[in-house]
């Protein structure tokens, strides 16, 4: 047990709750099968709930859940036009999601589902899956415009071709490691410093008065995290909103 | 440094907690390769995470948005409405205001215009009485005039006749004898002048 509260990668680990097993494959109901339920229950009953009395002046709690709806909305129209506004259930639910996912996981004991490369990655190719399809799409070869930008001469153009594919396909790895390295710097950070507290008090008065320290950077790091969660929750949905952009607009 | 030394003393629990791991192959290796790059929770992870985040994304298309869009839309429209009202009833109010300063400017024509001829015919009235006493009295100066002038005119005559009594008894008494009247009168008419 001691050697579990200062392993500041313990919190990461997956164990299974449910064994699952499929053609193989170890689909087993686990841990972080178990926090992403949490997360949409969390996330469902509190918009659901919420706007149930559809109050035309807003409750507290009503409020937030339409700020919610606004700020995401309004972010979308921003970076994509009116014609974004198709994609606002994808935006408005991968936003609720990871905020939710990044929110729960700030507390002590709980399992963050976003500190996993797997899942942001999953995310992040859901959001450039759309972006390609709906760019075919509707766009057809025209959605290729996307990686010839108008108004470079001819001989700068393979160049500027190659970087602009290289950037696209870089896409959903930036997107996904930002809110995974995110997630799980700042876990690591916390429990680090938490643990310092441990193992400091446990060599009697002068280092209890010197977990003071560490005790006081947890506090103010749970603070910082609190940001980051919002942050990265905002960040994600306004490149999904850059990137679905270009599915719209293809020659920039 | 930290982070190095947990390691070193996870291998430890890691056997203890072997048992619990049965299902997976190697308890051991489970903790060796850091736990979000361990390819074996990936299937699972990618399942369930497709299987919940597909259902959050139903539900809020299907419940939650249109939910939270039509309470927008319905404020909105409540507030377009409210202010449509408000401007509807500012118009009434200024138009209101309008007839009433209309109503009142004519009043106040109406009362000056009243004022005016009650004014002019009291002025009218007050000309017509003076020039009535101003024509009365000048009658009766004209009046006065003619009795005075034919009691002047009467008086002078008598004077004329007592003068030449006067000076008959005079002319009488000093020279004696009696004295002829056309003479005395012609005397008094050239000593009167």
């Amino acid at each position: 047990m001691a050697a579990d509260k200062v392993d500041p990668i313990h919190q990461f680990q997956i164990h299974p709750i449910i064994p699952i097993h499929i053609g193989g494959y170890d689909v087993s109901f686990t841990n972080s099968s178990l926090f992403m339920v949490a997360t949409i229950l969390v996330a469902s009953a509190f918009l659901y709930m919420s706007t149930a009395s559809r109050a035309l002046i807003p409750g507290r709690l009503q409020s937030v859940s339409e700020m919610a709806y606004e700020f995401v909305g309004n972010m979308l129209r921003d970076a994509a036009g009116k014609q974004g506004m198709q994609f606002f259930p994808l935006v408005f639910s991968l936003f609720m999601f990871v905020l939710v996912a990044n929110l729960i996981g700030l507390f002590p004991y709980f399992f963050t589902v976003t500190s996993h490369i797997i899942v942001t990655f999953t995310l992040a190719i859901l959001v450039i899956g759309t972006v390609v399809v709906y760019g075919f799409a509707k766009h057809g070869f025209g959605f290729l415009k996307l990686f010839v930008p108008q108004g470079v001469p001819g001989y700068l153009l393979p160049l500027v071709v190659a970087i602009e594919i290289i950037s696209f396909v870089s896409r959903p790895v930036s997107l996904s490691v930002r809110l995974f390295a995110n997630m799980l710097a700042g876990h690591i950070t916390l429990k680090v410093f938490s643990g310092f507290v441990v193992s400091l008090s446990a060599f009697g008065a002068l280092g209890i008065a010197g977990s003071v320290l560490p005790l006081a950077m947890a506090v103010a790091l749970s603070a910082l995290e609190l940001l980051v969660a919002f942050l990265q929750a905002y960040v994600f949905a306004v490149l999904t909103c850059m990137y679905l952009n270009d599915a719209l607009h293809p020659s920039h | 440094m930290f982070v190095t030394s947990a390691y070193a003393q996870e291998t430890a629990p890691a056997a203890a907690e072997g048992d619990t791991h049965a299902g997976t192959a190697v308890p051991a290796a489970e903790h060796e390769t850091f736990p979000p790059f361990d390819a074996k929770t990936f299937p699972s992870q990618i399942l369930w995470l497709v299987i919940t985040f597909g259902l959050f994304y139903l539900f809020l298309k299907r419940v939650v948005m249109p939910r939270l869009g039509a309470i927008i839309d319905v404020r909105n429209d409540r507030i377009t409405q409210d202010l449509d009202h408000a401007a509807r009833l500012k118009g009434e109010a200024d138009a209101a205001v309008a007839a009433y300063e209309q109503e009142l400017a004519e009043a106040k024509a109406n009362a000056n215009k009243i004022g005016q001829q009650a004014n002019d015919a009291a002025k009218a009235d007050a000309e017509g009485t003076r020039k009535k006493l101003e024509a009365e009295l000048e009658k009766k100066l004209g009046e006065a005039e003619a009795s005075i002038a034919s009691i002047k005119a009467k008086a002078m005559k008598e004077v004329g006749t007592i003068a030449e009594d006067t000076t008959s008894a005079i002319v009488e008494a000093l020279v004696g004898g009696k004295t002829d009247k056309s003479e005395i009168a012609a005397a008094v008419k050239s000593a009167s002048r």
